[in-house]
């Protein structure tokens, strides 16, 4: 199922997202490090979905518009960004950073979505499960704890640093840093407005998940109690690369009950 | 030329193997490390040595601000300068700098140094810096805004400082409805303003511009990258059509004298050591977090990051010009030299540094006042 690139001026901001398959509309919002290529679970959703994958504002391939200060923007962007490309019905997918992000479009807006799945999203603080410090731990340490199975993480470490890879990863960096330094990938107000996510939320978690600990999405149970709290065995911070098929199940599943 | 005697006021009772061991003395290392008995003697041992300097005959005496490190125990210079300020009477008090971004009211920034100038008669130098990258970890302030509200809070400092009060300031970062200074400070238009930074073109372009023409200073660099950033820092004056005053130019410098160049390194080395390979280090992480310099910086970083990040001999500090050391001769016609290359106007030295003692402190001071500083005030 091939994934075509487009480009689109959204509020000032040239947009680059992928886009593949048929079906109802799925927006996956990556998170902190990007999406910089097609994954598998792409691929696999792709046959249930039209997958649309965007580079947020200030990642990827997308602009660094003046405006990115906040979380905020980035939610009202993607609102735009939803009419734009007269998307309805749209089952919105984010991990980590991006699953903040869907949270913070449901907050201002519902009407676009019909579900959410949030896979360990940034977002919310629970006492007792701090993130790891992300902008402090060497890459390569970075990188082992995205991974439960360290199989994965070898493959990535495995993989050249090219100039233009450091380049987009710099840049992912920087945005993430603009987004989520302070208060640390959390928004202090967010708990206040949850109750107005008006549409069926699944939250998705990795037991081992060494980034943003599973505690995190207990909090976001007690926080959303209509939501339901899927919990993958032996999975870091990254369920939709190391628990790819039942990851996908899953949303298919809740998305198309 | 104008001489200043620099202090960083280290925590140099500290238990090497502890720092050598955490990586780092910044941000993680563990406060039990830090023994408020030993503080204390500490404290009012660097004072009596800034003290000492006026009595020397330095022209200036210098404290800065460091965050949460045994690297240096002024998280406040106000507090240091304060205390310098009542017990000097002839001697200029340089703070080098107050980290604006950090602070949550540049006004309480203005207000301060003012105070200081009214209360020294006039002898407070200002500097302002952003504070180093590892300090945006420890304070949780924003580093990709740290460009931002560093010009906005020096903005309203400035404006405070010189338009007649009370006004109002818009602006994205800081906003007062009445911006009304009680003292205003003593000296007119205001104090001078340093701007010590370990170079950037941003930095440069900015405190070079003719609206404010601010005294650079490089800090802690090979010697090398120091007349790289002042020749940049002149040829950005003339790009701006003037010409850059030596006193527009400083160099911030560690420095030992001993009565002969062996006993000089003998006597350093293993001070020197402790301050450049464990007080100094930190990795790359913290030291450039996201924003705080161009990602472009940070890539020439990354290239020279085995250079950077790793250990160095005195004898290869020597070599790089990143500390002096010598007898008095061997010191004088080195600054001789480099002065004679860069025509910097003030010298900023570290006679204390790690954690050199007392007592090689002192003897420190006073070959350099004696034996040094006549023939370099003279240039």
């Amino acid at each position: 199922m091939p994934f075509t690139d487009h480009f689109i001026e959204i509020d000032g901001c040239r947009t680059h997202y992928r886009r593949g398959g048929k079906g109802s509309p799925l927006v996956f919002m990556h998170g902190a490090g990007g999406m910089p290529i097609v994954l598998p679970f792409m691929e696999k959703l792709a046959q249930r979905f039209d997958v649309i994958v965007p580079d947020h504002p200030g990642y990827g391939q997308s602009g660094e518009p003046e405006w990115l200060e906040n979380i905020h923007d980035v939610a009202y962007f993607y609102l735009d960004f939803l009419a734009r490309l007269e998307l309805e019905r749209v089952v919105l997918v984010g991990n980590s950073m991006g699953g903040w992000m869907a949270m913070e479009i449901a907050v201002r807006n519902t009407a676009p979505i019909a579900s959410i799945v949030l896979v360990s999203p940034a977002g919310v603080r629970a006492e007792g499960a701090e993130p790891a410090d992300i902008f402090l731990l060497p890459q390569e340490d970075m990188t082992r704890r995205l991974f439960h199975d360290q199989r994965f993480a070898e493959a990535r470490l495995a993989v050249p640093e090219t100039p233009e890879s450091i380049d987009l990863a710099l840049k992912n960096r920087h945005t993430t840093a603009r987004l989520a330094w302070e208060p640390r990938l959390h928004d202090p107000m967010l708990p206040k407005w949850l109750h107005r996510i008006d549409v069926p939320v699944s939250i998705v978690w990795g037991a081992q998940d060494r980034i943003l600990p599973v505690g995190i999405g207990h909090e976001l149970k007690r926080l959303l109690p209509k939501a339901e709290l899927k919990i993958f065995e032996s999975c870091g911070h990254l369920p939709q690369v190391e628990k790819m098929e039942e990851f996908c199940d899953h949303v298919v599943r809740f998305a198309c009950r | 030329m104008q001489i200043v005697l620099f202090h960083l006021m280290p925590y140099a009772d500290l238990d090497l193997a502890e720092g050598r061991k955490n990586g780092t003395v910044w941000v993680t290392l563990p406060n039990r490390n830090f023994d408020p008995e030993k503080g204390h003697r500490l404290y009012n041992r660097y004072l009596d040595e800034l003290e000492y300097g006026e009595a020397l005959g330095f022209d200036v005496l210098a404290v800065n601000e460091h965050h949460q490190t045994a690297y240096g125990l002024m998280p406040s210079p106000i507090v240091t300068a304060s205390a310098l300020a009542r017990r000097t009477k002839k001697a200029k008090i340089a703070i080098l700098g107050s980290a604006l971004p950090l602070r949550s009211h540049p006004l309480m920034v203005a207000e301060e140094h003012a105070m200081i100038d009214v209360i020294s008669g006039g002898r407070l130098i200002t500097g302002f810096v952003r504070g180093i990258g590892a300090e945006y970890h420890t304070f949780g302030v924003n580093p990709t805004f740290s460009h931002d509200r560093f010009h906005e809070a020096h903005d309203l400092i400035v404006r405070a400082w010189t338009e007649p009060g009370p006004f109002a300031f818009h602006g994205h970062h800081y906003n007062v409805q009445y911006v009304n200074l009680w003292p205003r400070p003593y000296q007119k238009p205001h104090p001078p303003i340093w701007i010590p930074s370990q170079g950037s073109k941003e930095t440069i372009d900015w405190a070079s511009h003719p609206d404010r023409r601010y005294t650079y200073l490089q800090t802690f660099s090979p010697v090398k990258v120091v007349q790289r950033y002042l020749k940049s820092y002149r040829d950005t004056c003339a790009a701006y059509g003037y010409q850059a005053e030596d006193r527009q130019l400083g160099w911030a410098v560690p420095v030992y004298v001993g009565e002969t160049d062996a006993s000089a390194r003998a006597e350093a080395k293993q001070h020197f050591e402790a301050f450049r390979n464990v007080f100094v280090k930190m990795p790359l992480e913290m030291l450039l977090p996201p924003g705080y310099t161009s990602r472009e910086s940070l890539k020439n970083v990354m290239k020279a990051k085995a250079q950077m990040f790793g250990d160095v001999t005195i004898e290869q500090a020597l070599e790089l010009g990143l500390f002096v050391c010598g007898s008095a001769e061997t010191v004088t016609k080195a600054f001789e030299g480099y002065w004679g290359e860069m025509r910097f106007g003030n010298l900023l030295v570290m006679c204390q540094f790690g954690t050199l003692p007392a007592d090689l402190t002192r003897a420190n001071m006073e070959r350099f006042a004696r034996g040094v500083m006549p023939r370099l005030k003279a240039l």
